[in-house]
């Protein structure tokens, strides 16, 4: 009879896995990462650029954040924490205001004949803005308009705009377009 | 015959641990698909704002980074103390984000180059004017597609 080869130990199996283990809890993040998402405009040569596509003063919402992160809108002090609402009665205008943005006929394919909005919302911001107030006050606009779209999802569809599938969300896009214009930020405000 | 006799014989078997090593390769398993290495040291500090208008970062192979922050306490004595921009394991001026994108660019397939998005990463307190340099440098290089990387708010 042969010698028999002896067997490995496996004891030491579980500690050799520990130790792996180990070493991937501690190095794992399991953060996802997110953000908001937003689209920059395309370069224009500084030399180039016109500025004779005025826009009626009416269709502008405008927001200016200072250095001391104040906050001012269409000319007065105002709170972030407003800001939301503000933003929406300005694309929204429900009774049609003067003050408020123009509407113009647009065929949009589920809806017919909608007056869509023409405001546009500049944001301008100082130098010296903190980044942490920017994008609350960024996070604010987005949140109007994503809020505006999400009821004229319901009132349609009965359901929040997430759920629509792409036709759908391009029909409430133009309905509520997302026009948020960043100029170039001024030395002083 | 005593009446506190040991019923010997009767003990219960030690568990078997020979399953042992089963449950923790799984465990060790789990770990090691989940997990994502850091690809960078990070050299700013980094404190993200709130915000709750999220949309997660889907494709990550598609992400680039940008990191910009205060020098850690370990760099200031070479860096100062003013927010820096960090570009792969260093810091970087801004010019050098032009080459960065072109970089980035061309380590992905051509059919992917429109779907690429640039994570901003900075930090709470920077000022607004290095972070308006760098969004006009990405302008610049066409990289319009922009995440500024936030955390979920928790509602109060």
């Amino acid at each position: 009879m042969s010698k028999k080869i002896p067997e490995i130990p496996a004891a030491s199996l579980a500690d050799i896995a520990f130790m792996l283990l180990i070493f991937f809890l501690v190095t794992t993040t399991m953060d996802v990462d997110s953000g908001l998402r937003r689209k920059l405009p395309q370069w224009v040569d500084p030399s180039e650029l016109e500025n004779d596509d005025r826009i009626n003063e009416r269709n502008v919402f405008v927001v200016l954040v200072n250095k001391n992160n104040d906050l001012l809108v269409e000319g007065d002090y105002e709170r972030v924490e407003n800001l939301r609402e503000r933003t929406k009665e300005f694309m929204e205008n429900p009774f049609n205001d003067e003050d408020l943005p123009e509407k113009e006929p647009k065929e949009v394919p589920y809806f017919g004949e909608v007056m869509v909005t023409k405001g546009v919302i500049s944001l301008r911001n100082d130098l010296d803005t903190k980044y942490g107030t920017y994008i609350a006050v960024q996070n604010e606009l987005v949140a109007a308009i994503n809020e505006l779209r999400d009821e004229k999802a319901k009132e349609k569809w009965g359901k929040p705009y997430d759920e629509l599938d792409e036709e759908q969300q391009k029909a409430i896009q133009t309905i509520y377009p997302s026009r948020i214009s960043e100029a170039e930020p001024k030395g002083k405000i | 015959m005593s009446k506190f006799r040991k019923d010997d014989g009767k003990e219960l078997p030690p568990i078997s641990t020979a399953s042992l090593p089963d449950i923790v390769f799984m465990l060790l398993f789990f770990f090691m698909v989940s997990t994502t290495m850091r690809e960078v040291t990070l050299r700013v500090k980094m404190h993200l704002p709130e915000a709750t208008e999220l949309s997660k970062l889907e494709k990550k192979s598609l992400v680039s980074y940008i990191y910009i922050g205060e020098p850690l306490p370990m760099y200031q004595k070479t860096f100062g103390k003013a927010p820096r921009i960090q570009l792969n394991d260093q810091f970087e001026p801004v010019e050098s984000i032009q080459d960065f994108i072109i970089a980035e660019r061309e380590a992905r397939e051509e059919a992917e180059q429109p779907f690429m998005v640039t994570s901003l990463k900075i930090d709470d307190n920077t000022k607004m004017g290095i972070v308006q340099d760098v969004k006009q440098e990405l302008r610049k290089s066409a990289a319009l597609n922009i995440n500024y990387s936030s955390r979920q708010r928790t509602e109060r």
